[in-house]
């Protein structure tokens, strides 16, 4: 998934360098009010295991590997502007250090993967939540989805630059057939681990997934196996959370 | 905000926090050794369409950690460890520094008010 030197023109690679300074830029601005003195800590934690996960590549058939991408874990877990600054530490982490993506294409892959994947799938998991009415028993649901459509999403940016830049003579509506093609595959896997880790982190401390609102009052939660609608946490648009003196019980 | 909630998460954070880092360690140590070596979904794509030979070096290829193998380390799993451990180390460094500002910004805006 990340964009090694030279598939993709300098021009687009520097136009997309912009794009990621302005969506790096924007995320700094709306992170200037955090919630609490736990969301930064939580922000650096998130991309140390973001950086441990891209590691372990999984095989998906054909003598073909995908590896999370966690731009929507990260996402859901801290909220997209911390997501955004996250990943983006990895990704220079990973270029600068372990020549993983290239040099020239950073804004490139920073683009793809720093802005598109997080703000995507925070997205999905929001829309799929609100349309739930908050419900718990959807966070799976939401979470993988979120994780699928993230993934989609960063296959499509990398087309769209390949269709704007690439270096190739080769047909660029092919490269994104194939391209979305075995990434829809990828992002099952990864919508599968984003909700299986999104569920584990909220039922051990509901408080620490940022993606997470009460349920509405009138909606009774059934069957969820998680903290119920009476966990006392409530959220505000802004994506600050309160969490009352009652959450502290299931602790 | 009151002074009541601002504790609640707060406090467990560095247990959350070590509990994510030692996880860490573990997907690095334990899983990262038994990753596929198969390209990946994009590797192929370019191998498939034959797009794959217009990659170019990047500036930082020579580095002692390129492909997360530990240079000079000749057993395959190990090699993987160390550089995945440096890894940790590193984007936790850089994650402090950043998220430390991003914290240090938004107190001192909340003091302004």
């Amino acid at each position: 998934m990340h964009i090694p030197d030279g598939f993709i023109s300098v021009p687009v690679a520097a136009a997309a360098a912009v794009v990621a300074a302005g969506g790096i830029a924007g995320a700094l601005r709306s992170s200037r009010r955090l919630p609490d003195d736990a969301a930064a800590p939580l922000a650096g934690l998130v991309a140390v295991f973001v950086f441990a996960a891209q590691m372990v590549n999984f095989p998906i058939g054909a003598g073909t590997s995908g590896h999370l991408v966690g731009g929507a874990l990260a996402a859901i877990l801290v909220g997209p502007s911390l997501a955004v600054l996250a990943m983006t530490v990895v990704v220079v982490v990973q270029a600068l250090v372990f020549a993983d993506g290239g040099l020239l294409a950073l804004g490139l892959n920073l683009t793809n993967l720093a802005i598109v994947a997080p703000v995507v799938g925070y997205l999905v998991f929001r829309t799929v939540m609100r349309i739930a009415a908050e419900r718990r028993a959807a966070v799976p649901i939401a979470a993988g989805l979120a994780g699928m459509a993230a993934v989609l999403a960063t296959a499509s940016a990398f087309s769209l630059e390949f269709w704007l830049g690439g270096t190739d003579a080769v047909d660029a509506s092919l490269v994104a057939a194939a391209t979305i093609g075995v990434h829809s595959v990828i992002g099952i896997v990864e919508g599968v681990i984003t909700a299986l880790i999104v569920v584990a982190v909220l039922g051990l401390r509901t408080d620490l997934v940022a993606g997470v609102r009460r349920p509405r009052p009138d909606v009774v939660d059934q069957g969820s196996g998680l903290a119920g609608a009476s966990d006392g946490q409530s959220g505000t648009p802004g994506g600050q959370r309160v969490v009352s003196t009652s959450d502290s019980a299931e602790r | 905000m009151s002074m009541e909630w601002l504790g609640q998460r707060q406090r467990g954070v560095a247990v959350v926090v070590l509990a994510g880092l030692v996880l860490s360690i573990l997907v690095t140590t334990v899983l990262a050794p038994l990753a596929s070596s198969d390209p990946d979904g994009l590797e192929r794509v370019a191998e498939d369409l034959g797009f794959a030979d217009s990659e170019a070096q990047s500036a930082t290829a020579d580095s002692a950690l390129a492909d997360y193998a530990l240079g000079g380390v000749s057993d395959e799993g190990w090699s993987t460890r160390g550089a995945g451990l440096i890894g940790l180390v590193v984007t936790a460094g850089v994650g402090f520094v950043v998220f430390s500002a991003v914290r240090r910004r938004s107190a001192g805006h909340d003091r302004a008010r």
